[in-house]
């Protein structure tokens, strides 16, 4: 490779970085804890077969995972200017990546939830807890854990997914590296890039998990099951 | 202090309980035997409301309850008074020992931690497991949870315990430790009712033995003339059948 490629790759990185940080970073940390109450309210409506909103969330799982994100993203960006419901791309992208990943979050909670034995909360009633005590106390914290490495690698997936944004306009890296690259026409080693970029956002969410895991089987003294 | 009367429960279309009418007096420990399938853990299970009869009577400490309908309130007052051992344990994976005994005298009972934790640590105490209090049920033995189990019932300071089959989960070796701390509760006056396949546990520990079959009492004495002379057929069967499983 050439030393001007090299100059190149040096000079980008932080034009690359800095919207990662301030947009990729942002859009992910908001939409996933939006994502994850909206995930714990979904699982304990169907946990506790809830009537009608039971049916709710079911359709709303159904629908969200039945459909691609782009299309998600166009729908509510510029789909919904024309019932004059205008926003601004960042909150836009913030609405869909919530609304989006507290689907499948949902679907890992409630899993969670239902692996939890029965007699947990049957012991529970029995030194006379409330419903709710006991789920907020014993069945939610146990649920976690178990959830816990299938949501790390759900947030993963989803800072990945945020390279989408782009399409509605949001200034994250892929867009920033797209102007590079039309300026500069090097697009394979920019790409390149912005592949590792990502790579490093990744692997430092994977150590995060791995340290968050073994935090979370040391308070339980032991390791913690894991469902797919 | 207990008493149940015409209790009925079924599954589906099975009958589980065809009216079971069983007593249990201040400080007495009464045995429940039986085999398997013939209602005992659902006759548990309905005195504490797990299960909802679908008839019956309690009269508990003089209330009398309708078991079919009883209200949230008269649940949650009834549960605050009786103390529960699962054959499973059961016991709360997310907490220790200590904090398994603790939890409910600080979210229900109100008490401070410091508090709750002396209490917690008396019972555990008197259930052999104090130096374990910071460890996990899953770094414990299950004659050991089970001992947890109790302690947890106990800080409680229930009026009587209902214990289903609690050592039936257990490795042959650690039945006796189990059997031995529900012993010195017997000999400390605890009202007990259990659901046991130990029968020398029921013949030395209980006062008085119930024999279920089939979803109904069938026979029910004071504890040595019961086994020393069952009357009814089935008692003999089922009590030849279970020397026959020891051999
Ligand atoms: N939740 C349930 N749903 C359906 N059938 C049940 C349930 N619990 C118990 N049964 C049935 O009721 C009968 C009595 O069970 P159980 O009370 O556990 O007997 P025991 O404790 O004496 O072995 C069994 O035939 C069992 O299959
Ligand atoms: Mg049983």
């Amino acid at each position: 490779m050439s030393a001007n490629v090299w100059q190149l790759l040096v000079d980008s990185f932080p034009d690359i970085l800095l919207p990662g940080l301030i947009q990729t970073v942002p859009l992910t940390v908001i939409s996933f804890s939006i994502a994850f109450v909206i995930a714990v309210g979904v699982a304990l409506i169907r946990y506790a077969h809830v009537p009608v909103l039971e049916q709710l969330a079911r359709i709303y799982v159904w629908a969200v995972r039945g459909t691609p994100l782009l299309v998600q993203l166009y729908v509510v960006f510029y789909g919904l200017p024309s019932v004059g419901v205008r926003l601004a791309s960042f909150p836009a992208a913030v609405i869909v990546f919530s609304i989006n990943e507290g689907a499948y979050c949902a679907e890992i909670m409630r899993a969670a939830l239902e692996a939890v034995p029965v007699g947990q909360m049957e012991a529970g009633y029995c030194v006379g807890m409330s419903y709710w005590q006991i789920m907020r106390r014993i069945l939610l914290p146990q649920a976690l854990r178990t959830a816990f490495p299938s949501l790390g690698n759900s947030l993963i997936a989803m800072v990945k997914d945020t390279s989408l944004a782009s399409n509605i306009t949001v200034a994250e890296m892929v867009m920033a590296t797209k102007y590079i690259v039309g300026r500069t026409y090097q697009a394979l080693p920019l790409y390149i890039e912005l592949a590792v970029i990502y790579l490093m956002f990744s692997t430092v969410l994977e150590f995060l998990q791995r340290l968050g895991e073994k935090r979370l089987n040391a308070s339980v003294g032991r390791e913690v099951k894991r469902i797919a | 202090m207990l008493e149940l009367k015409g209790v009925r429960k079924r599954f589906g279309g099975q009958e589980v309980l065809l009216g079971v009418d069983l007593s249990v007096k201040k400080g007495e420990v009464v045995a429940l035997i039986g085999p398997s399938g013939s209602g005992k853990t659902t006759l548990l299970r309905c005195a504490n409301f797990l299960e909802t009869a679908d008839e019956g009577t309690m009269i508990f400490d003089g209330e009398r309850y309708d078991m079919a309908r009883a209200r949230r309130a008269e649940i949650a007052g009834i549960r605050r008074r009786t103390g529960f051992v699962f054959q499973s344990y059961n016991l709360f994976a997310n907490k220790t020992a200590l904090g398994n005994v603790t939890e409910s005298l600080i979210i229900t009972r109100k008490k401070h931690r410091k508090e709750a934790e002396e209490i917690g640590l008396e019972a555990l105490r008197r259930v052999g497991m104090a130096d374990w209090a910071a460890h996990y049920p899953s770094q414990l033995s299950g004659g050991q949870q089970q001992r947890v189990a109790i302690a947890r019932a106990l800080a409680l300071d229930p009026e009587i315990i209902y214990f289903d089959e609690p050592t039936s989960a257990l490795d042959p070796e650690l039945i006796g430790e189990v059997l031995a701390v529900m012993r010195s509760l017997a000999e400390g006056g605890m009202t007990m009712l259990v659901v046991t396949h130990e029968m020398s546990f029921a013949r030395s520990v209980s006062s008085r033995t119930v024999f279920m079959a089939g979803g109904a009492v069938v026979e029910q004495g004071p504890s040595a003339d019961f086994f020393r002379a069952p009357r009814e057929e089935r008692t003999r069967a089922f009590l030849a059948s279970l020397a026959e499983e020891r051999k």
